[in-house]
């Protein structure tokens, strides 16, 4: 088991034929992940890695049973694709691309509203179940099969955590990329509440960053819920200044709630085993479960 | 992007909302030309001259003066003029005025009271939608009203379905304790605004003060414009209005060059692939007892060529003693980033200072065997936390 996506998931690319859409399909292909076609509006008909190109995501669902698509199309485009993608009936779409306009995801945001869609991302690494599928473009091998969960706002710091967390002798159910915009389709809690309901997730891991309320509501979530399952967390930023964005759209600090200081605070009262140190997100990890199983 | 108080005004005018009207100057002849433009135009021998960067709190230093005549004008306009404002949002260096806005004088006497109001337009994030805040606590600081009286402040949040409607602009005016004309003049700024914040892609339109004249008008007297640079391809004009003058050059430099770069005060540079990875590796070398000089964000493709301005950009600051690489290689091979290192590293000559080079991923031991094999002064590690501890040693050295 594992959330999201799984070795039954019937994986499209949008923006199959274009480069990075090329690449991380060839790389999703080899890591196991059943890619069943892409989507390249006007390709339709055509083959491309083997696999069938489609005009629309309508058509890759109809002649190809996709329910899960991965979007590599560029930003000025990329709301339509999420859209369309909803539209067809997709259950997860994960949209890495980065720098879409806010004016865009708040559309978007609406419009999948009343639709039975997930959308991870967008601006995100995507979404792994350990050596099931991999839906994303980060590097297959860091990520073993194990029993802890992970949910980030950050591509790299993903596979660091996931790296010490295989390191330290456990490995990784789901990882969940939900990304760095200040408008996003899963959020921290959304992607929390997943892994918590999931039997073969036994613990799970929480990186956030300064920005936003986000790790706030989701420690609150998990103290309400009665802390089912042990959570570490981590929040980068602790030194970075007010008002500056540091690389992602979404991590500029306004008010006070949002420092890394005070997420910290939030996290450590819901009962979250905070981490302090990047280095040590996988020991923490491991010590937090040997006291669970004493 | 941060625009100008002129550029906000400018924008505003052409959606139809009244702003305190002005003229931009870089001189002081041009100063004195638009002195008497305005002052003509508007029958008042009174006229405001305003700094124009991109900070706020400019009346604080000193950036925001009246003139009552010619002479006054022209004595205060070349004392702002090429001044370096210090304000509560610049920093202690503060920035260099390079143009003043000459503005006429909202403030004259009537038949009621003036009143300031605050309004902004901007993202609630927790909501994924637009909201208009405001006040009637106008003319300060917003987190300061927000902190001291936060019953003063109110919320409207747009649903994006239907954009703002007429009886959210009635209540924000009710609210804000207007009639007659005044109420007319508010509903009216009020979609105005919101409509120019929509139709440009802005994330921040902020007015303050907002402000009732003596004679019930409804104007914007400043104008804080923040657009979306994701959003800036579908706006070449506006994307034209951009000052590089009020960036920090380094900052452009590396911008230009495809790397996301802060620079921060503390010793200890960095250099790291991914945003949340470079934020996680500054508060490791803070942990390790440094301070990080800056945040730097080389992306995906660490090739040579970016590594070695990458390395340029750190080294251009003095206060540096000490550089972090922290690379997670993973569709990136790490001897490929390691190579570039070394490459970077002889193109440059000597570094003066000592580099700790941690690449781990994808052929990570390769990597660790080239760089310690190249002969360079170069520090390796796999794992982050002896990179940590080498940065602890480096720093006490």
């Amino acid at each position: 088991m594992s959330v999201l996506v799984n070795k039954n998931s019937r994986v499209i690319v949008q923006g199959f034929t274009g480069n990075e859409g090329t690449f991380h399909a060839t790389q999703m292909i080899e890591y196991g992940t059943n890619v069943v076609g892409g989507v390249t509006p006007g390709k339709g008909g055509t083959k491309h890695l083997s696999r069938p190109v489609f005009n629309t995501v309508h058509d890759a669902v109809k002649e190809a049973n996709a329910n899960v698509s991965i979007i590599f199309v560029p930003a000025p485009f990329a709301a339509d694709a999420i859209m369309e993608a909803a539209d067809a009936g997709i259950e997860v779409i994960v949209c890495i691309t980065e720098g879409i306009p806010v004016k865009d995801m708040v559309m978007v945001k609406e419009y999948l509203k009343d639709k039975k869609s997930r959308l991870i991302g967008p601006n995100c690494p995507g979404v792994i179940s350990a050596e099931e599928a991999k839906v994303g473009i980060m590097p297959g091998f860091v990520f073993k099969k194990g029993k802890i969960g992970i949910v980030s706002k950050s591509g790299t710091l993903t596979y660091e955590a996931a790296d010490q967390i295989v390191k330290a002798g456990l490995g990784i159910s789901t990882a969940i990329g939900i990304g760095g915009d200040p408008i996003i389709g899963t959020t921290t809690k959304e992607a929390v509440e997943l892994l918590m309901n999931d039997p073969d997730t036994e613990g799970i891991v929480m990186i956030g960053e300064i920005g936003g309320t986000l790790e706030a509501e989701a420690a609150r979530w998990i103290r309400d819920t009665g802390n089912k399952k042990p959570v570490v967390g981590f929040i980068a930023g602790q030194t970075a200044p007010k008002g500056r964005t540091m690389g992602h759209a979404g991590a500029i600090v306004g008010g006070k709630e949002d420092t890394a200081q005070a997420k910290m605070a939030i996290l450590r009262e819901c009962g979250i085993t905070v981490c302090e140190s990047p280095a040590l997100i996988g020991k923490t990890m491991a010590d937090v479960l040997k006291k669970v199983t004493v | 992007m941060n625009l100008h108080e002129y550029q906000g005004k400018e924008i505003l005018k052409k959606f139809g909302v009244s702003v305190q009207e002005g003229v931009v100057a870089e001189n002081i002849e041009e100063a004195i030309k638009g002195y008497e433009e305005i002052t003509k135009k508007y029958n008042s021998p009174i006229a405001v001259i305003k700094a124009q960067i991109h900070a706020g709190g400019r009346g604080k230093g000193g950036g925001v003066k009246v003139a009552k005549n010619l002479e006054d004008l022209k004595e205060k306009a070349s004392a702002i003029l090429g001044m370096q404002l210090v304000t509560p949002q610049t920093g202690p260096k503060g920035k260099k005025v390079h143009k003043i806005l000459i503005a006429q004088d909202v403030y004259y006497p009537g038949p009621q009271p003036t009143k300031e109001f605050y309004m902004s337009v901007l993202l609630d994030r927790s909501k994924g939608r637009n909201v208009i805040m405001y006040s009637t606590e106008g003319g300060m600081e917003i987190e300061e009203v927000a902190e001291k009286t936060p019953h003063l402040i109110w919320k409207e949040t747009i649903d994006p379905k239907v954009g703002i409607q007429p009886f959210q602009a009635r209540k924000i005016a009710f609210n804000l304790g207007l009639s007659g004309n005044a109420f007319k003049e508010m509903v009216n700024f009020v979609i105005k605004l919101y409509k120019a914040y929509e139709t440009i892609d802005a994330s921040l339109f902020e007015i303050n003060p907002l402000l009732k004249t003596s004679d019930d008008k409804v104007i914007a007297v400043d104008a804080k414009v923040v657009l979306d640079d994701n959003a800036l391809f579908r706006h070449p004009d506006l994307a034209e209005m951009r000052d590089i003058k009020e960036e920090d050059p380094t900052e452009v430099e590396a911008k230009a060059a495809g790397l996301n770069y802060v620079k921060l005060d503390g010793n200890v540079g960095c250099m790291v692939n991914g945003a949340g990875l470079a934020m996680a590796t500054m508060d490791i070398i803070k942990l390790s007892g440094g301070e990080p000089a800056n945040f730097l964000d080389v992306g995906g493709t660490a090739n040579a060529e970016r590594v070695e301005k990458a390395f340029r950009i750190i080294l251009k600051d003095p206060n540096v003693k000490a550089i972090l690489v922290n690379i997670f290689g993973g569709i990136v091979r790490c001897d490929r980033v390691a190579q570039g290192i070394v490459d970077a590293y002889k193109n440059l000559g000597n570094i003066p200072v000592p580099i700790i080079v941690r690449l781990q991923g994808t052929n990570a031991e390769q990597a660790k065997k080239l760089i310690d094999e190249s002969g360079l002064k170069v520090y390796s590690a796999i794992e982050l936390q002896e990179a940590a501890d080498l940065v602890k040693k480096l720093i006490k050295q």
